[in-house]
């Protein structure tokens, strides 16, 4: 059932030869007080058009690193980030960023924050709050344009983070965890309606998540990687049905790809636990 | 929630907070006027009362309340623009910041008034010695609230706008600026209430019009009701500063 790969290092990129977004043999070391950390250990993988990929880790493997580095936010490391051909040395403007943090504009409203992205590219305002509504719409918010982020819950805070992403067009949504500070249920529910706009928008999007489930019930692909120094250790494809909704974590292959996953993180999250409790012993119990 | 209850939950608030301020005013009263409370040390509040008319015909009190008032309006000006864009530069230059954030701490609990004979020898008996006294009591707290306010921006709030190519301008104006402007409020606040302390302070002082020099009058003939109806002239003064901050703040930034 389950197509699954192991990569080796030698094998990369992982899949999509035809990729609009081309990792190649990243490698990222930070200079700790405790001596040089390789957080990223060579990652090459690739995104086709209209593809949806998840990778997938246990804490501490170098996901927001590598969703830094693809994002252009972050430098100083070996290898490529190539978008249609062309190399990422900043932050790019096909590349299109939904954060793990709560990060709309507090001092904005709703319509306001969807816009911000319009208003920088020098949208006249009239088209550009057209478009912003547009895009309001789309991730169900119809209603609370001229509600301010503090008036909204935090799903409906992410969904505007979404929206504004999505008001930039970009040719490639890079989402880090975008819903690991919502419960179960929102995030079920969140899940759907990115299902919905991909299918809708053919959005290529690159998500970063430690939620099996969440990485299951979107992707077509999910990258699983080591522990530290994050290697890709595995790519599963995920061969469910689309159009998909949340009613799919109830069916039986649902199920499977969750326990396949599982078996590959358990052993990266133990490595990851152990070596955590013994930083805390080394350091007197102390985070 | 009915309309009704709506309109007393909004209103509440300030009805009990003006009732407090009369009830213990009352209380003043009644303490004074059983002689718990001295009443040469503290006037009866009916008599600051009675003590408004004389104080606002004989006194000229509204034109010193309007010389104190430009003079405080001056150095507010003076203080925003100053130290708001000292925090800008001790943010945007480290080794500025490293340098002096420490200076421009201990110049903000120096007590500054001090140096008010050095002014008047430098700008003379005048209100630019006056207004130079505020606009130094109270640039370290703007500045240092300005920086505080910078620096604390949320990582991911910055990195949203580099996301969107922000150039530096873009990222400030758009992203730093409106993040800090809630800690910046809470210094302006701070910095002009140093100001307005300093510039009546140093009105008393030097005897050089606005109302410090009425206070400083009326406490030397002893006409304590007096004193107290001109001391309710400068807390008017801090109302104004208050209210035109706060809507200031309401206008720039509508909800938090």
């Amino acid at each position: 059932m389950a197509a699954a790969t192991v990569l080796s290092a030698a094998s990369r990129p992982a899949a999509a030869p035809d990729g609009i977004l081309v990792v190649d043999n990243i490698t990222k070391r930070f200079e700790t007080p405790e001596g040089v950390v390789t957080a990223v250990d060579g990652v090459s993988l690739s995104v086709a058009p209209g593809e949806f990929v998840g990778v997938i880790g246990p804490s501490g493997c170098g996901k927001s690193t590598l969703f830094n580095i693809i994002g252009g936010l972050l430098d100083g490391y070996d290898g490529t980030v190539k978008v249609a051909g062309d190399l990422v040395r900043g932050p790019h403007p096909a590349i299109g960023m939904i954060f793990q943090e709560e990060s709309t504009f507090p001092w904005r409203t709703v319509l306001d924050n969807v816009a911000f992205p319009l208003e920088i590219a020098g949208v006249a305002k009239r088209e550009r709050y057209e478009r912003a509504r547009h895009f309001v719409s789309l991730v169900g918010l119809d209603g609370f344009e001229r509600r301010y982020p503090a008036e909204l819950s935090g799903g409906m805070r992410q969904r505007v983070s979404m929206a504004r992403t999505l008001a930039a067009q970009p040719k490639i949504l890079l989402m880090d965890e975008p819903f690991a500070a919502l419960d179960e249920q929102t995030r079920l529910l969140l899940g759907d309606k990115v299902l919905q706009i991909q299918q809708e928008l053919k959005q290529t999007t690159l998500i970063i998540t430690h939620n099996i489930t969440e990485a299951v019930q979107l992707s077509d692909r999910i990258l699983v990687m080591t522990y530290r120094p994050g290697k890709l250790k595995r790519m599963i494809k995920i061969d469910l049905p689309r159009p998909r909704s949340s009613e799919i974590v109830s069916s039986e292959a649902f199920g499977r790809y969750v326990a396949q996953i599982w078996s590959d993180l358990r052993e990266e999250a133990s490595r990851g636990l152990r070596a955590d409790e013994a930083a805390k012993l080394q350091h007197g119990g102390q985070p | 929630m009915s309309a009704q209850a709506i309109t007393k939950a909004r209103w509440f608030p300030g009805v009990l907070g003006f009732g407090s301020f009369i009830a213990a005013v009352l209380l003043i009263e009644l303490l004074i006027r059983v002689g718990l409370i001295n009443r040469f040390i503290v006037p009866l509040p009916s008599d600051i009362v009675l003590a408004f008319p004389r104080v606002v015909i004989e006194e000229h009190v509204l034109s010193r309340f309007v010389l104190t008032a430009a003079e405080a309006f001056s150095a507010s000006i003076l203080v925003t623009v100053f130290g708001v864009a000292g925090g800008v530069l001790l943010y945007q230059f480290r080794l500025l910041r490293e340098a002096t954030e420490t200076w421009v701490a201990a110049l903000a609990a120096a007590p500054l008034v001090l140096i008010y004979p050095l002014y008047m020898v430098i700008f003379g008996r005048n209100a630019t010695t006056i207004v130079a006294m505020g606009f130094t009591a109270g640039v370290a707290p703007v500045t240092l609230k300005t920086l505080e306010g910078l620096a604390g921006t949320r990582r991911v709030l910055i990195n949203v706008g580099r996301s969107f190519n922000l150039t530096p301008s873009q990222q400030f104006w758009k992203i730093l600026f409106p993040a800090a402007l809630p800690t910046i409020f809470v210094g302006m606040r701070l910095g002009l209430i140093f100001a307005l302390i300093n510039i009546v302070g140093v009105e008393f002082l030097i005897n050089c019009g606005g109302l410090g020099q009425l206070i400083n009058e009326l406490a030397e003939r002893y006409d304590l009701a007096g004193t107290y109806a001109a001391i309710s002239f400068v807390i008017l003064i801090s109302i104004c500063v208050f209210f035109l901050t706060e809507r200031l703040e309401r206008w720039l930034r509508p909800v938090e």
